[in-house]
């Protein structure tokens, strides 16, 4: 999977998760301040990506990211898809 | 006598969720043409699920979405998602008054909670493990939810909980709601009760209990006080009530449909599921509903039964309605709406308190369905198969809950 396909399927599922639409779900949107997550919605988040890219995604490296560009990276980096 | 000073407490809004309708006037017009709401289990195939039950009330047409916004139709359980219809419905029937939000309660109920959630994060536990687990399952399943969700809606910051009795959790909501704004510690309040429990589980349980009915007949199944009675039908849905202080409603110029008049609350302290075969809990909290309201027995011109269509059930509370009223028992009108909604458990109470609020104000009192045969043991009018014109002054609203807890309200015609 290139990058470009990971980053349209990450953004596809944190839209359903978060029960935002699509258009609003960009590299650029922050969790909190433009989606309205919490932090429950982003443990949930992160069991869909994980469930959905078969990798693991520990609390601590989450822990970090604050908008959906970081969620997208870590995907990458976790699958090793091309940047 | 009741004391002068205390404050009385009218209902001024109503939000049914139910079988046979969404909304005052399509349940009402339902109830009243003796239209149930008993269909066969659409929501899952009761037979691949090896259930012996085949009907159940549900409302299939319900969409959450309507009411919530998407984010929290994810974040909560159907038992809320019906809550939250409900409170928006008896707000709106209300006038959405403006009130101040610290003197503004909610006490939502309900018998089991959001234990369908409850269900799917335990089987993704076993199957997929700990770490699969939605962060969202303590606060879908908890009781409580739907006071928080109804709470955060409407943003009343007033006194705020859930009563979990079982079948009486949607009357004791009534009860406790109305001595919260008689004591001063609210001046208005949403009171209600909800239930989503029409999955596989529960109806297992229940019929290991032998407490529901076998029969597939989806529209003869629900039978109370009926000869051939053979147990309830289990239903979903809500209904919440705006209580309002009198004064309070009043001056803002409200439409009353009743009087919450008076709350009376027992235990049979016998039996954890069986009534206590005399009725004795049952007695109990009538007559202390009844001083509560400061009326005498031969006043009541109408009982909403609690009428589940169990044998044990339906007779003691028989027997219990006679010892209550005395001789009056036999000229009062008591009827079931449990023959056409189906037993809402939690929600049960709080939709037939807004049962008598509505046979109040509008002179009508529902039917009992289903009643074909006579049984020796229930000897009382339950104004079989067709509503009843009848001026009511004063109705009572049986509720008693699997745990032997009595819940018993008198709603009274206000300015009259």
């Amino acid at each position: 999977m290139d990058k470009a396909e990971l980053q349209d399927k990450v953004c596809s599922i944190l839209s359903e998760q978060l029960a935002i639409p699509r258009e609003k779900v960009t590299p650029e949107a922050r969790f909190s301040e433009d989606l309205d997550a919490d932090s429950l919605d982003l443990v949930e988040a992160v069991l869909a990506l994980e469930e959905e890219f078969g990798v693991s995604i520990p609390e601590d490296e989450m822990e970090g990211v604050k908008t959906v560009g970081g969620a997208i990276d870590l995907v990458a980096q976790k699958t090793g898809a091309n940047a | 006598m009741t004391d002068p000073a205390r404050r009385r407490v009218v209902i001024t809004g109503l939000g049914p969720v139910t079988p046979v309708g969404v909304g005052l006037e399509p349940f009402w017009d339902s109830l009243t043409h003796g239209r149930g709401g008993v269909r066969p289990i659409s929501r899952f195939d009761p037979v691949e699920a090896g259930l012996p039950v085949r009907v159940a009330g549900e409302i299939p047409d319900f969409v959450p979405g309507d009411w919530m916004e998407p984010k929290e139709v994810r974040r909560s359980d159907r038992v809320t998602h019906f809550a939250i219809a409900a409170a928006r419905l008896a707000w709106q029937d209300a006038g959405e008054p403006d009130v101040d939000n610290a003197r503004t309660g909610v006490m939502f109920s309900t018998g089991i909670g959001g234990l369908e959630s409850l269900l799917k994060q335990h089987a993704i536990f076993l199957e997929k493990g700990a770490d699969r687990v939605s962060p969202f399952m303590v606060p879908q399943l908890m009781p409580n939810a739907s006071a928080g969700h109804v709470a955060m809606s409407l943003g009343f910051t007033g006194p705020n909980a859930c009563i979990t009795t079982a079948c009486a959790a949607g009357a004791h909501a009534v009860g406790e709601a109305l001595r919260w704004i008689r004591d001063g510690m609210a001046d208005v309040c949403i009171a209600g009760g909800t239930e989503a429990s029409v999955i596989p589980l529960t109806l297992a349980a229940f019929s290991q209990m032998q407490a529901l009915t076998r029969s597939d007949d989806a529209e003869h199944a629900s039978r109370p006080f009926d000869r051939d009675r053979d147990g309830f039908v289990l239903a979903e849905g809500a209904c919440a009530l705006v209580l309002e202080d009198a004064e309070r409603a009043a001056a803002r110029g409200a439409r009353v449909y009743a009087e919450v008049a008076g709350y009376g609350a027992s235990a049979d302290a016998y039996h954890i599921t069986a009534p206590e075969p005399e009725g004795l809990g049952a007695i109990q909290a009538t007559q202390e509903c009844l001083k509560d309201a400061a009326e005498r027995p031969d006043a009541v011109d109408y009982v909403n039964a609690h009428g589940t269509s169990t044998q044990l059930n339906d007779a003691a509370e028989t027997r219990a309605i006679k010892k209550a009223l005395g001789d009056h028992a036999h000229r009062v009108p008591v009827s079931s709406t449990k023959s056409m909604t189906g037993h809402m458990l939690g929600a049960a109470g709080a939709v037939e308190a807004g049962v008598c609020a509505l046979a109040v104000s509008r002179g009508v009192i529902p039917p009992t369905i289903n009643y074909r045969n006579k049984d020796d043991e229930c000897d009382l009018d339950y104004v079989p198969n067709e509503a009843r014109t009848a001026d009511v002054r004063l109705a009572l609203s049986n509720s008693f809950g699997f745990g032997g807890q009595n819940a018993v309200l008198a709603i009274r015609r206000w300015g009259g």
